[in-house]
């Protein structure tokens, strides 16, 4: 399909043509921009509108587990079926595609701090680290070799220019928005990364695939962290963690009596309630581990509760902010009005009405309206 | 600017028209008793003669596989034994490093031969430690880094073993085919790998030579094909375009590797001093086609991307099983770090390009990466 046919289908589709001035109005028709196509249906489509904006679009695949010949059944991402799916879309859209091997990168950033945070009785955000150290670092370090102007990425994210330079918002279809595990884009890094896709439904999405035929139209949406996928994060942090590195230890209740033995902390997040032992006249959740002792603490549901909470690793999309802002704790969840007070080594976010569950490894994300301010990581409530 | 020779190449128009002359009546089975299968035997047979002639081989020691990996594994695959000792190199082709992995899972044990810095062995080095073992098994010419393995002195040296600890000796000829005189009376080898495709014969034919005291477990079971050490029906096109491509390689052998040296140091001089920091790997005695050299400082495989957007096709040397550019394990086994590994880009020349495709094709490297380094910071 040429760039000319493709962008008529588009613009039927969508009612008009927007979506290529929104592309055009940062990088003109030629330029080359490096697309990351996971073989799912929002990086094809937004492979698809840059080919049809006529930038000279490549695609680019990432190698980041095991997605050998041999690991069958891997239905996460970057199995040998999602790279041919991107191939496949790459061909029709006369796009080339390529697949970069990023392993040892992903290894190193991205699942050795994973199991490292289980372990220290905390949660931790595998796809925030993996879109800071690899698809936004070591990726776009690639692309630019390669010749890119910018990367491009099927998220649901707006970069949009504001009084004082770009800025970062949600996605325009709120279902879908993923500005959370991206809060650590800032400057230069936002200079050179596309979102075609942010502007648009997850629906207009899907029907952008099916006018343009791509063959990935009514590929099921991945809903796990893509290298979990049928097993759980105790069976991946089992798998890579040496046996003495497993904090096992007993599971007390809130007068601080034992009343069970459990296999390690990393089983465990705060506000968890499956898996507990029962036997208690109210509702238990975990509401505190502590890896050193290897003890896990029970409580009732109103211990969950926080006013305040201290982030660290802040990063700062644009300037440093204090005062008024919404709080995101995690992905998809509402944010919560706060306010931001930023200090020697963190931001203090003190809420305004109290929250609970606050899980001490993810990622705090502050926002004002549609736009993200910046963000960190949970230390402590 | 085709620059991956090693990795595939035009089929020779004359290699082309005997197959196109095949394809106007019924492509006959070899195996079959009546006029057109007996004309398919015969051209298979024909073809079978000019391959040994290549090789001055007898044409019964010629076992026609479907490439060269498969004849890697058959040479491997088809003398291991569970308890064989088997001897080989870190910077083998892969097929040969994963024939002597399935060898081991089966019970053999495998073990490595060190090489100098070039990638080179040491004939009197491995003469001594190879003794009693079942097979060794050398590359004759490296793919990645260009290097020749003296095969033949490892040959003579092995031959001064007594002949109950003398083991059989494979080489991986695939790279050397119309560059080396390959000939099998002046250098003993047991086993030796051929590629049709990098004498200018369609990818999909291989051949084994097997000398005739060797017994061979075949890989394929079923028919009788190929002295039952290859079952199936032979691909018989690709046979016919192979025997062609090696007598067109026996004429013009030595004209064609000159020829090519002269195209690679050519290549060699757009690149040197003009594209900043760069490593060279391929070094004297080795392939005349291959150029293998690191940018210091860029990766090899972003290189390919921005080089093959100006039409110029060169590779890095291996690749996974997903596609993707992998770190060059025969630098890694030469001791380079993976930075290293990974800035380095493999230029393979063919004798169909001249002097006029190598300048214009140097020129789209220096620019390349001039601009890579410019993005870069870098000097």
């Amino acid at each position: 399909m040429t760039p000319i046919e493709s962008a008529a289908v588009i613009d039927e589709i969508l009612g008009s043509s927007d979506w290529k001035d929104d592309l055009l109005a940062r990088f003109a028709p030629g330029t080359r921009i490096v697309s990351a196509m996971s073989g799912g249906v929002d990086s094809s489509v937004a492979t698809a509108l840059l080919a049809a904006a006529g930038f000279e679009v490549v695609g680019v695949s990432m190698r980041l587990g095991s997605s050998g010949a041999r690991a069958a059944g891997h239905s996460g991402c970057c199995s040998l079926d999602d790279f041919d799916d991107a191939r496949r879309v790459a061909a029709l859209l006369d796009v080339p595609h390529y697949i970069v091997d990023l392993r040892d990168v992903f290894d190193a950033k991205v699942m050795t701090p994973f199991v490292e945070t289980y372990l220290a009785g905390r949660t931790p955000n595998p796809c925030t680290l993996c879109n800071r150290d690899v698809k936004f670092d070591a990726f776009w370090d690639y692309a630019r070799t390669a010749g890119a102007e910018a990367v491009a990425t099927g998220h649901y994210c707006r970069i949009l220019q504001g009084r004082g330079g770009l800025e970062l918002h949600t996605g325009e279809d709120p279902s879908k928005d993923q500005s959370y595990f991206l809060f650590t884009l800032q400057g230069e890094e936002l200079d050179r990364t596309l979102f075609p896709v942010g502007a648009l439904a997850k629906d207009d999405v899907r029907r952008l695939a099916e006018g343009l035929s791509l063959p990935v139209a009514n590929k099921p949406e991945s809903q796990d962290i893509c290298f979990v996928s049928g097993r759980s994060y105790a069976e991946v942090v089992e798998e890579r963690a040496a046996h003495d590195q497993l904090r096992p230890g007993a599971i007390v209740n809130e007068a601080g009596e034992s009343v069970g033995e459990h296999a390690g902390v990393h089983r465990f997040t705060i506000g968890q309630r499956k898996g507990l032992p029962g036997g208690a006249s109210e509702k238990q959740y975990v509401t505190a581990i502590d890896a050193e002792k290897g003890e896990v603490r029970l409580g009732s549901g109103d211990a969950l509760f926080r006013e305040q909470l201290f982030v660290d690793g802040v990063r700062w999309t644009g300037h440093e902010y204090k005062g008024d802002a919404e709080v995101r704790l995690r992905h998809r969840h509402d944010p919560e009005p706060c306010r931001l007070i930023p200090e020697s080594t963190g931001v203090r976010v003190e809420l305004v009405a109290p929250v609970r569950g606050i899980t001490p490894g993810q990622a705090a994300v502050w926002y004002q309206g549609s736009r993200v301010l910046g963000g960190g990581w949970i230390a402590s409530s | 600017m085709y620059l991956d020779h090693n990795a595939g190449g035009r089929i020779r128009a004359e290699v082309a028209a005997a197959i196109t002359e095949w394809l106007q009546e019924p492509v006959a089975n070899p195996s079959s008793l009546h006029a057109a299968g007996r004309r398919a035997r015969d051209a298979m047979e024909a073809a079978r003669d000019e391959v040994a002639g290549l090789l001055r081989a007898a044409p019964g020691e010629i076992v026609f596989t479907g490439s060269g990996s498969e004849a890697n594994s058959l040479a491997v695959l088809g003398v291991a034994r569970s308890g064989d000792k088997l001897f080989s190199t870190a910077i083998e082709h892969a097929s040969v490093l994963a024939s002597l992995e399935a060898a081991a899972r089966l019970g053999a044990t495998t073990h490595w031969l060190g090489v100098d810095a070039h990638g080179r062995v040491s004939p009197d080095a491995v003469a001594q430690t190879v003794a009693g073992g079942r097979l060794v098994s050398l590359g004759w010419g490296n793919g990645e880094i260009g290097v020749l393995q003296p095969v033949a002195e490892v040959a003579v040296a092995l031959a001064e073993l007594p002949a109950s600890e003398r083991p059989l000796l494979h080489t991986d000829a695939v790279q050397v085919v119309g560059v080396e005189d390959l000939d099998v009376g002046a250098v003993p080898v047991d086993l030796l790998t051929l590629s049709g495709h990098k004498l200018g014969a369609p990818p999909g034919i291989g051949a084994l030579f097997v000398r005739r005291d060797v017994t061979l477990t075949p890989l394929v079971h079923g028919g009788p094909q190929e002295r039952e050490r290859r079952a199936g029906t032979e691909n018989l096109l690709g046979i016919i375009g192979f025997g062609v491509a090696a007598k067109l390689a026996r004429q013009d052998r030595e004209a064609r590797v000159h020829r090519i040296r002269s195209l690679r140091e050519r290549l060699w001089s757009h690149l040197s001093p003009a594209c900043g920091p760069v490593d060279r790997y391929d070094e004297e005695p080795s392939l005349p086609g291959t150029l293998s050299v690191g940018f210091r400082g860029l990766r090899g495989d972003a290189l390919l991307v921005a080089l093959d957007a100006v039409g110029v096709a060169a590779s890095t040397g291996s690749a996974c099983a997903a596609g993707a550019p992998e770190p060059s394990h025969v630098l890694r086994a030469l001791g380079y770090d993976d930075d290293a590994a990974r800035s380095v880009l493999r230029f393979s020349l063919g004798s169909d390009l001249d002097d006029d495709a190598i300048d214009q094709a140097g020129r789209a490297i220096c620019g390349v990466v001039a601009e890579a380094r410019r993005r870069e910071g870098q000097p």
